[in-house]
């Protein structure tokens, strides 16, 4: 599973030459941010302004980060790893029992989906994914998180009353079906292999794929029907 | 006791409302607030445990009103001041005095593919050994809160406070965000997947047989 990660986003020791005092709480209009300007738009503004005079950000950097997550990276890597899933049995076991290493042979390792699980749903069980502290979620695989994944109503009602969750995308689960929803309170993200529609004998992996829906993979919608 | 982002369970929020795969930003100002935030973690300052714990510390008022972003946005504005790498004054006027010392950590465009595809393991060699296996029950602590700092990160929801619940994955030994949080060190220990039944945590459960699974470290369990 890896060793220390050296240089990254986020320094895991967040850096011992920079010994600070420990955060505390503000009070309501003590906190630094409500400097700022109140529009949002306005705040991030400020900030990217400041921060690019100080030499901290470096804009096209932004904007190549933006690139990524706009135009690269996205659901189409999870739809491929489900579709292979589906046509390999193999592949599927590996999968099953150790994703990383797996996944990083098909260059879907990366920020967010450093260990990954991936849980297979089946006639018995439904695996429905949700992180209720923030907002984890297998970027190198999904991308960015849909707005309605890092809302509170998601957030707060998936591990209470998951059926409900799932009636609301159109989803109804047979009786005999339990759900496992997964909280993502750690580093593991989770990515759900949905069960493969009636229907797609003899389909390959690029058809396969496109029935892989974004919503299968969190688990809140099935894979779709040819 | 708990702060406003541990919600799991709660009562009182709406439907969820999906919304088409295409849908990545809903305003222009969203990627560039995710951009600056990333681009700020690689200067080094603060650990990804830091930066949830500075979203948590908004206000409950604060957190409650504010859009995802705008939470993001205020985190980082408290983060780079508390470290002291912009201060009160230039968040105020809007324009920097002067350039920082820390200008040679900035994140350059051509480095930013690389640092993504690297990532950030949270995975460590560790002393502590485990002392659960698959299939052990487990109960998990009471009081969901951190023991080491009073108010300080856990993540420990409180929904599954004092609940019994099985080990049903290993996941390694993992920095333990408790620590890390606070510049505590990484206080690396064994972290599980582990498994709670849905009547044993909710008065008025779905359906008997669904679970929820939730990953949680060695030192939030004892043997029941």
């Amino acid at each position: 599973m890896g060793g220390k990660g050296g240089f990254s986003l986020w320094t895991i020791d967040g850096g011992a030459a920079h010994d600070r005092p420990m955060p505390h709480d503000h009070s309501d209009h003590d906190h630094p941010h409500s400097l700022l300007p109140s529009d949002p738009a306005l705040r991030v503004k400020a900030l990217e302004t400041i921060l690019t005079q100080k030499g901290l950000v470096d804009p096209a950097a932004l904007d190549e980060i933006i690139d990524t997550y706009e135009n690269k990276i996205g659901p189409k890597n999870g739809a491929h790893v489900v579709a292979r899933a589906w046509s390999d049995p193999d592949f599927k076991a590996a999968l099953l029992v150790d994703a990383d290493p797996v996944l990083a042979e098909m260059g879907y390792y990366g920020r967010q989906g450093e260990h990954m699980v991936v849980v297979e749903n089946t006639d018995a069980v439904h695996n429905m994914v949700v992180c209720t502290l923030c907002s984890c979620y297998p970027w190198p695989l999904l991308g960015i998180p849909p707005g309605w994944y890092k809302s509170d109503a998601y957030r707060s009602r998936a591990v209470r009353e998951p059926r409900k969750v799932l009636a609301e995308f159109g989803v109804t689960l047979p009786e005999g079906q339990a759900v496992r929803v997964w909280d993502s309170t750690a580093e593991v993200r989770y990515l759900v292999l949905p069960q493969r529609p009636e229907g797609t004998d003899g389909l390959d992996e690029a058809a396969l794929m496109a029935l892989v829906t974004r919503d299968s993979m969190i688990g809140c919608g099935l894979a779709a029907r040819p | 006791m708990t702060r406003v982002h541990d919600m799991g369970g709660r009562f009182g929020d709406g439907p969820v409302v999906s919304e088409p795969e295409h849908v990545k930003f809903h305003a222009d100002w969203h990627p560039r607030a995710l951009a600056i935030t990333l681009a700020c973690g690689s200067l080094g300052l603060w650990n990804l445990d830091i930066s949830r714990h500075a979203r948590e510390r908004l206000t409950p008022k604060d957190y409650g009103r504010f859009s995802y972003y705008e939470k993001w946005m205020a985190a980082l504005a408290d983060l780079l001041v508390e470290t002291g790498a912009v201060t009160r004054a230039e968040l105020e006027q809007g324009t920097s005095d002067g350039a920082s010392d820390l200008a040679n950590k900035r994140l350059a465009a051509a480095a930013v593919a690389g640092v993504l595809a690297k990532g950030g393991p949270a995975t460590r060699d560790s002393n502590v050994a485990p002392i659960f296996a698959i299939g052990d029950a487990v109960q998990i602590r009471s009081v969901p809160e951190n023991v080491m700092v009073s108010g300080g990160h856990t993540r420990l929801p409180s929904y599954a406070a004092g609940a019994t619940g099985t080990i049903v994955r290993l996941h390694g030994a993992h920095v333990l965000p408790d620590s890390n949080a606070h510049r505590l060190g990484e206080a690396p220990e064994p972290l599980y997947a582990v498994a709670v039944k849905a009547r044993d945590i909710w008065a008025h459960p779905e359906h008997p047989d669904d679970e929820v699974i939730l990953d949680l470290w060695q030192s939030y369990l004892s043997a029941p």
